[in-house]
């Protein structure tokens, strides 16, 4: 290096200064397509090194949480779709799942299954991206593309049984918007068929591929203590060897034992767990994960109770049916009292806490009620914004390159984290 | 409407997981205050805690045998300003999850204007860092011990606490007053 180069450069350094001491900072974000949502990260560089890393988020933060309380039980859903937007039929469920525990409704059997049903398309829905995702992160774009395709077939059910790909607001209090089309179990049962291929082809890319283990075996390790203690949950926990999953610990919906209150048994599934607690075992979760949820759905398809999907239509308790309002004078009055504001709900006084297992985690809503028609204070609990905040001790001593894949592993949906 | 709040009556005894239950009728030998039941949903038993003590009974939910609240899953803030009957401004719920025994319990913390503050339990659960500055943030509830207690949703410099009841849902101007920064300036 000649001294003329030196005088010129913008990476000049002083004489008597020491070169490997010279630290950069890197804005990384918010608009960069690697973060795959609106994420900042100051990065600290040394030469190619995370020295040190601080996050900064807020970008999409929108007031859900305040939102809520101006808005009335059945309202909400809408609100929840925009949150984890992957898999917004989770959220969905989980809105209503809080609700219920807050109204102490219990929903009918075949509401039951149905939306069992629907959250383990959600869940399979979000894996497919946060995997695919995970694959682009480090190069395979062909995986991102390959992955697309059944996650259009889930969009496809989706529009089925509510007539929205993407904003579904499916749930109601104590059932569902309506039940689903006859035709639906038949094309769920061909989406069974034929994604356990899709998954297949993503592994043949991906599990052995050299290049992918090299680049996330052994990267941006959770200890199974750690994990615990920065409140992980979900695959992301899993990954570290923690034995927590809601739908066996907490059970809910189908998972229960006697879900249908004639004696009926939960479906068969394992809930995988793995120990490296790297980048690569979320992975490896992730893709089980898909697996057994494939299985789940495939056990409770052929057998949704019959009956109905909202609780004790007559009892004004939930809405009454669009056929009811449209036909009937009583049917129409009782719409106009559960939608009008002075009237509407009528919960108890008290709070509730209601939580599922979504695809990222542990989705809980905690709900104060005043007996009012809208909620006193709605609180969500993401599981992204518990996840993410460990993130920075994850990639100090890694490569600039790994921060994108442990992110992508960390699945983190920013209208979520930020609500 | 009517009926006494729920939430800040202390009967002794409420529904709950028995184990969680038995184990909370316990503290009062533990502790020289009795911990006030606070009604709560089903299966779900909330013990309310004076912020002095906060800390002290963190340490040994987290620890004891018989709790074993090995993880913080929710920590929230809770505005009472005009809920009927209550006496306390804030609250700050925590949520606690024991993987060992599978329970949950849930522990309320009230403070009041005009300085609320209560111990940070970042020492005793490293989880509780971002939910401790995000109540911060919406709610302007110190807390003291925090190691980097900044606003995490909200800009420095926003002024307001927005999850605070008398916030307006509409905000207080900031975004018709926001300064406009010009090709010029830029």
């Amino acid at each position: 290096m000649t001294g003329e180069w030196q005088a010129t450069s913008r990476t000049m350094i002083e004489p008597g200064r020491d070169r490997r001491v010279e630290r950069w900072t890197l804005n990384f974000g918010p608009q960069h397509p690697a973060t795959h949502t609106t994420l900042q990260l100051v990065l600290e560089l040394d030469g190619e090194r995370v020295v040190a890393c601080t996050p900064h988020i807020g970008y999409l933060h929108s007031g859900f949480e305040k939102l809520g309380e101006h808005h009335t039980y059945d309202q909400y859903v809408t609100v929840t779709d925009r949150m984890n937007y992957v898999s917004p039929m989770a959220n969905n469920i989980a809105w209503h799942h809080a609700c219920e525990k807050l109204f102490g409704i219990e929903i009918t059997p075949r509401c039951k299954a149905i939306r069992t049903i629907i959250l383990e398309l959600a869940r399979i829905q979000d894996h497919l991206l946060c995997l695919g995702a995970m694959g682009l992160d480090v190069g395979a774009m062909t995986v991102f593309l390959y992955e697309f395709k059944p996650r259009e077939w889930i969009y496809d059910l989706f529009e089925e049984i509510c007539g929205a790909r993407f904003t579904t607001s499916y749930t109601r209090v104590g059932g569902l918007m309506h039940d689903m089309p006859d035709a639906w179990p038949d094309h769920v049962k061909s989406f069974c068929r034929r994604t356990p291929e899709a998954i297949d082809d993503m592994e043949v890319l991906l599990t052995r591929n050299r290049i992918f283990i090299e680049r996330t075996k052994g990267i941006g390790v959770v200890g199974h203590d750690d994990a615990i203690d920065w409140g992980l949950t979900g695959p992301m926990a899993r990954a570290s060897g923690v034995k927590r999953d809601l739908r066996k610990d907490e059970p809910f919906l189908c998972y229960e034992h006697n879900w249908d209150g004639a004696g009926s048994s939960p479906p068969q599934f394992k809930v995988p767990i793995a120990t490296g607690g790297d980048v690569y075992s979320r992975y490896l979760v992730r893709v089980e994960e898909m697996r057994q949820s494939l299985s789940i759905v495939e056990q409770l398809i052929d057998n949704i109770p019959a009956g109905s999907v909202n609780v004790e239509p007559e009892g004004k308790r939930t809405l009454s049916s669009k056929s009811e309002v449209y036909f009937s004078i009583e049917g129409l009055i009782h719409h106009f009292e559960k939608i009008m504001t002075n009237r509407g709900f009528t919960p108890p006084m008290g709070e509730a806490y209601g939580a599922i297992e979504s695809p990222n985690g542990e989705l809980g809503f905690f709900l104060v009620s005043d007996g009012g028609n809208a909620p006193y204070r709605v609180r969500c609990r993401p599981p992204s914004f518990m996840n993410y905040q460990c993130y920075p001790q994850l990639i100090v001593g890694h490569q600039i390159s790994d921060v994108p894949p442990i992110l992508g592993s960390i699945n983190i949906i920013a209208a979520e984290l930020d609500r | 409407m009517s009926e006494p709040p729920a939430d800040i009556a202390t009967e002794k005894v409420v529904a709950g997981h028995p184990a969680v239950r038995a184990l909370v009728e316990s503290f009062d030998q533990q502790f020289d205050f009795a911990p006030g039941l606070l009604k709560a949903g089903e299966n779900q038993v909330c013990v309310r805690v004076p912020p002095d003590r906060l800390l002290e009974v963190m340490t040994f939910l987290r620890h004891d045998a018989r709790c074993r609240f090995e993880q913080l899953s929710d920590l929230a803030g809770v505005d009472y300003l005009q809920f009927p009957g209550a006496t306390d401004r804030f609250a700050v719920v925590y949520g606690l999850v024991s993987l060992t025994h599978n329970h949950r319990l849930w522990v309320k913390c009230f403070v009041n204007d005009p300085d609320p503050k209560v111990p940070s339990v970042v020492a005793v659960w490293k989880g509780a860092d971002w939910p401790e500055r995000e109540v911060y943030d919406l709610f302007g509830i110190v807390f003291e011990g925090h190691p980097d207690l900044r606003r995490i949703l909200t800009w420095e410099g926003f002024g307001a606490h927005p999850l605070r009841k008398d916030y307006p849902l509409r905000g207080l101007g900031e975004r018709e007053s926001y300064p406009v920064i010009g090709r010029d300036h830029a």
